[in-house]
């Protein structure tokens, strides 16, 4: 629980710094620290236990169907991890106190860092592989909006989305990889992972597995070829570079690397990719850092060749390499930290940070030049500073690994190649900066020395380089040996941690890269005229070239090829689709008949299956005469209502036929905004592949049907007619089915319908359409409401009320329910428009229809819930039997209100559109009556 | 003999439908398919209500009576266009 508690603490102490922001800055750094403090002590609590050798464990239940389980681990590793995360972030947040301007918000960057925070120690104690990709993401984001945090300008956002963009990139083929080794293992549960090594190295995806976590690594650690992004993220606030992008989050990557040792290293490929990446990443980098003028892009390039040395470590096939790369990691933090605490002094105290307009401010600044220098000289590899012995045991290493067979020498002579040039740079950094004439005059601000609580993070910080250069085994024996017996799983090898270890081999290199790294440096202006020759690379450019190519560029063209704005060719690929789906499905199929009898054949169904087919063919030839074209239209409607009767189906015989008259009516209203007749614009070779189109299609459908209901099947209809008088309280199951079982259903519909019909009123609200022009040569009736219709019009209504209420009332145990009775209400009213007109009709019809969708589907709704307060699943309903006097004994079940809402909205929706569609071509009409 | 009456006169809707299918093909003009239309809802009454007395059921006269009752509205819609050229003035 204390486990648990110390990688909450940053996420539940986020707000802090927002709330405390307005009394003060102070106040505000003080509440950010609070959550890491105390996260620290406890932290301490749990030393002696982990430090001997036990690993504390917290479990909770998450979703542990797909393997997620809030699983958390304290051992060596993650307790080295959690310390320099928690440490350097309490000295980062008072460095950021003094560092950010009054201007910047404050609030906001401390808690975007406590986010961070959190998500970094969740990387880093997650005892669950899938846990572990969920925090990497996390700190990606928190990385992004922490890089982008100056959003005003353009190069923080660019750099920002590049870092995401890259390391969200590796973070996806993590996840693939994790996800792999989670099915090869079986299980997510690192404890698991860590002990199926074998398993996992002899399993045919290792390679696979091991390619994509590498990627997640490299890419998140900036190694080689993915190392473009960090320089870039250096937009981000100095104290942001210091503690993400040197010593905590970059490191997840190598942590990483650290954490799966045991499950995935010690095969020729591991060896070989790593050790390769690393070695190039850090030559590479080592090389660019000291051609950079930018003091922070030095040390950027400097963080990526000190990681590439962690990474190489991590590759070599001596045990030794793991301790050593685990001592770097602790090393590297801490004097890369406060270098650019440093930097971040001198830009804040001078406004630039470019190296060919620094120089002398060993006068104005001698505190800062101090520490400086000392950290420098730890990131050099100068004896006494803590550097220094990780060097050794790297150059130790490099010399007595077998990792290239009979090349392996080309490792450690590499090694110390970019050795020089980690000398030269850091000789560069502080002599151009704080040494020689010293010239304020050229500088945008006058100099002058930090608040001391600005000095003060790295004052402590260069304390520990020295105190542990000098006294290693005192300060950080027991941490170091219990990171590496984590990371090795096994008893660690013999090594000693002192600074003299006699004149040998590793010393000799040592050397020889200080003797040769000064040298370069004084002749630091003909390397740099040599280097300035090399066709320079804008990684930012060339970057999002790239990204522009492939997101823009060539997903246009395939977008363009798939969407070309053609309805046919959408249609005619969702079809042929479904077609091939369908048809592949079939294939494998022995026999289409699956051997259930065919019913006999009777004239009458013959009859009117032949009319829908004819007349459906005629629908089509006859496409250019609109009107024409609904008639044919209409009976393929009635003999489909037809059909649905003869096959015992008398509700949907009785919905068909309903829908089937609206349809008409709403069919002629839009039909009379457009030409009678459309134009042919289809070429002969359009219709031919239409054709053939809808012909596969069509015989797709009738074999499927015909495969389909020729075989024995058990059906779920047994169920629903044997429970819908007790269940649902109704004889009717069709009905039963659509307001109780199936009501969830139902209410969706009947939402959806109602959005429709308001989407409809939205587009046609305050549309201005003319009446197409009559044709003159037309004969046109003056009568414009006959006699007839009116006269004919008046008994239907009540009528038609009438039989609403009929049809709805014994809906649940006859054919009806409040669907067709809407419609038919729905038609009764829209006659009345037609035979009386729209003015007369809505004299007395003066209410709006939406109100009446909107109170359906609440009453639906409000029905649903009504069965929570009883205790029950929402939509169950009750039902019982009533007597009422005149008509006797009748049962009544809440499925009945259901149903009213089911009946409003279906009133409403549909005589808000065909009202609507009404309205809108009378607009020009009424003008001209007032006239 | 009422079963071999439904039988018979189901032959003659049917012959009546066939015929109807005849005229909505052959037009030649918009009237002649309203009208077809209508009398085919009008065929069709006579067809559910022949099936219900055929298998006994009573269960398909509320379809036949919504066609009495409403088959007409997209009669009369259509003719409502084809004198006025509109439909809701």
């Amino acid at each position: 629980m204390l486990l648990a508690l110390i990688i909450l603490l940053p996420f539940i102490g986020v707000l802090l710094p927002v709330w405390f922001h307005r009394h003060g800055r102070t106040a505000c750094a003080w509440a950010t620290a609070l959550p890491p403090a105390l996260g620290l002590v406890l932290l301490f609590s749990q030393a002696p236990a982990v430090l001997a050798g036990e690993v504390r464990r917290f479990s909770l239940n998450w979703i542990p169907e797909l393997g997620l389980n809030l699983a958390f681990r304290l051992d060596g590793l993650s307790f080295l991890f959690c310390l320099l995360i928690l440490a350097i972030g309490l000295l980062v947040i008072l460095y950021g106190r003094y560092y950010l301007s009054s201007d910047d918000p404050m609030g906001k960057f401390f808690a975007l860092l406590l986010l961070f925070m959190g998500a970094m120690l969740g990387v880093v104690t997650a005892n669950n592989l899938l846990l572990l990709v969920l925090f990497w993401e996390a700190t990606s984001l928190s990385s992004f909006l922490l890089i982008s945090y100056w959003n005003g300008r353009s190069d923080a956002r660019r750099g920002a989305r590049m870092a995401l963009t890259v390391t969200g990139a590796g973070g996806l083929a993590m996840l693939a990889g994790v996800l792999l080794l989670g099915h090869v293992v079986g299980s997510f549960d690192l404890d698991v992972v860590l002990a199926s090594g074998e398993l996992i190295r002899e399993h045919a995806w290792y390679p696979v597995i091991l390619v994509l976590i590498l990627l997640g690594i490299f890419t998140k650690s900036a190694q080689f070829p993915f190392h473009f992004w960090l320089p870039h993220a250096m937009s981000a606030p100095t104290p942001v570079s210091s503690y993400l992008h040197s010593a905590t989050m970059v490191k997840a990557g190598v942590f990483l690397l650290a954490r799966l040792y045991p499950a995935l290293s010690g095969t020729e490929l591991w060896f070989i990719l790593v050790s390769m990446v690393g070695l190039i990443t850090m030559t590479l980098g080592a090389v660019t850092a000291l051609f950079k003028h930018d003091l922070k892009g030095l040390l950027a390039y400097s963080t990526i060749s000190h990681l590439g040395l962690v990474t190489l470590l991590f590759g070599l096939d001596t045990r030794l390499a793991v301790v050593a790369a685990l001592f770097h990691i602790m090393n590297h933090a801490t004097f890369k930290a406060s270098l650019f605490m440093a930097v971040g002094i001198v830009d804040h105290e001078t406004g630039t940070r470019d190296m060919r307009l620094l120089s002398g401010l060993r006068k104005y600044m001698p505190m800062t030049a101090m520490l400086g220098l000392i950290a420098a000289g730890a990131m050099a590899g100068v004896p006494l500073l803590n550097g220094f012995l990780s060097t050794e045991m790297f150059l130790g290493e490099a010399v007595a690994q077998r990792v290239l067979g009979g090349w392996s020498w080309v490792i450690p002579v590499v090694a110390v190649f970019a050795k020089v040039f980690s000398v030269a740079y850091s000789i560069r950094f502080i002599h151009s900066v704080f040494y020689g004439p010293s010239q304020p005059e050229a500088l945008p601000k006058p100099p002058h020395e930090a608040p001391f609580f600005m000095r003060a993070p790295i004052l402590i910080l260069v304390g520990l380089c020295l105190l542990v250069g000098i006294v290693p085994n005192l300060i950080i024996g027991p941490l170091l040996a219990a990171a590496a017996t984590t990371t090795l799983a096994s008893p660690l090898p013999y090594y000693s941690l002192a600074i003299w270890h006699g004149w040998n081999l590793p010393l000799l290199m040592s050397m020889v890269a200080m003797v040769l790294g000064t040298v370069a440096y004084l002749n630091f202006a003909r390397l740099l005229r040599l280097w300035e020759r090399l066709p320079a690379v804008n990684a930012m450019d060339a970057f999002e070239n790239f990204v522009h190519d492939v997101v823009i560029v060539r997903a246009r063209q395939v977008t363009g090829r798939l969407e070309n704005g053609s309805l046919q060719h959408y249609l005619s690929l969702l079809i042929l689709g479904t077609v091939v789906v369908a048809a592949s499905g079939l294939w494998g199929l022995e026999r289409l008949n699956g051997g259930v009898p065919l019913s006999a054949l009777d004239p009458p169904s013959v009859a009117i299956a032949l009319i829908m087919m004819v007349t459906a063919i005629y629908s089509a030839i006859w496409h250019h005469e609109r009107i024409a074209a609904l008639m044919f239209l209409s009976v393929v409607g009635l003999g489909m209502a037809l059909i649905f009767a003869r096959f015992s189906a008398p509700d949907l015989a009785l919905t068909q036929l309903s829908v089937e008259i609206v349809t008409i009516v709403l069919l002629m209203l839009i039909l009379f905004l457009l030409p009678p007749r459309s134009p042919n614009d289809s070429t002969y070779a359009h219709v031919v592949r239409d054709g053939l189109v809808a012909t596969s299609a069509g015989i797709g459908v009738g074999v499927l049907a015909y495969t389909v209901l020729t075989r024995p099947q058990q059906t779920i209809s047994d169920y629903f007619i044997q429970n819908s008088v007790t269940g649902g309280g109704g004889t009717n199951v069709v009905n039963v089915i659509l307001v109780d079982f199936r009501g969830f259903d139902t209410f969706g519909e009947i939402t959806v319908m109602a959005i429709a019909a308001i989407g409809i009123f939205g587009l046609l609200d305050g549309m201005r359409l003319f009446d197409p022009k009559k044709d003159p040569n037309v004969q046109w009736a003056s009568d414009k409401y006959p006699l007839l219709l009116l006269i004919l019009n008046m008994p239907v209504l009540p009528l038609a009320l009438m039989v609403a209420v009929y049809i709805f009332l014994r809906g649940h145990n006859m054919p009806g329910g409040g669907f067709i009775a809407g419609l038919i209400v729905a038609i009764a009213l829209i006659l009345q428009y037609l035979a009386n007109g729209l003015r007369w009709s809505n004299n007395r019809m003066q209410w709006d229809y939406h109100p009446l969708v909107g109170a359906g589907v609440l009453l639906a709704g409000l029905t649903g819930l009504g069965s929570w307060s009883f205790g029950a699943p929402f939509l169950t309903s009750a039902h019982d039997h009533f007597h009422i006097p005149l008509l006797g004994e009748i049962e009544l079940a809440t499925a009945m209100l259901f149903d009213i809402g089911v009946f409003l909205a279906v009133v409403g929706a549909t005589l808000l559109i065909l009202a609507n569609l009404g309205k809108l071509k009378s607009l020009d009409t009424a003008s001209e009556e007032n006239r | 003999m009422l079963r071999f009456a439904v039988i018979v006169a189901m032959l003659l809707f049917t012959v009546s439908l066939l015929l109807n299918l005849y005229r909505m093909v052959r037009g030649p003009d918009l009237v002649d398919r309203i009208l077809t239309l209508d009398s085919l809802y009008v065929n069709a009454i006579a067809i559910i209500i022949l099936l219900g007395i055929f298998l006994g059921s009573t269960l398909f006269f509320e379809a036949a009576m919504l066609i009495a009752m409403m088959g007409f509205v997209g009669t009369v819609a259509v003719c409502k266009y084809v004198l006025r050229g509109n439909i809701i003035e």
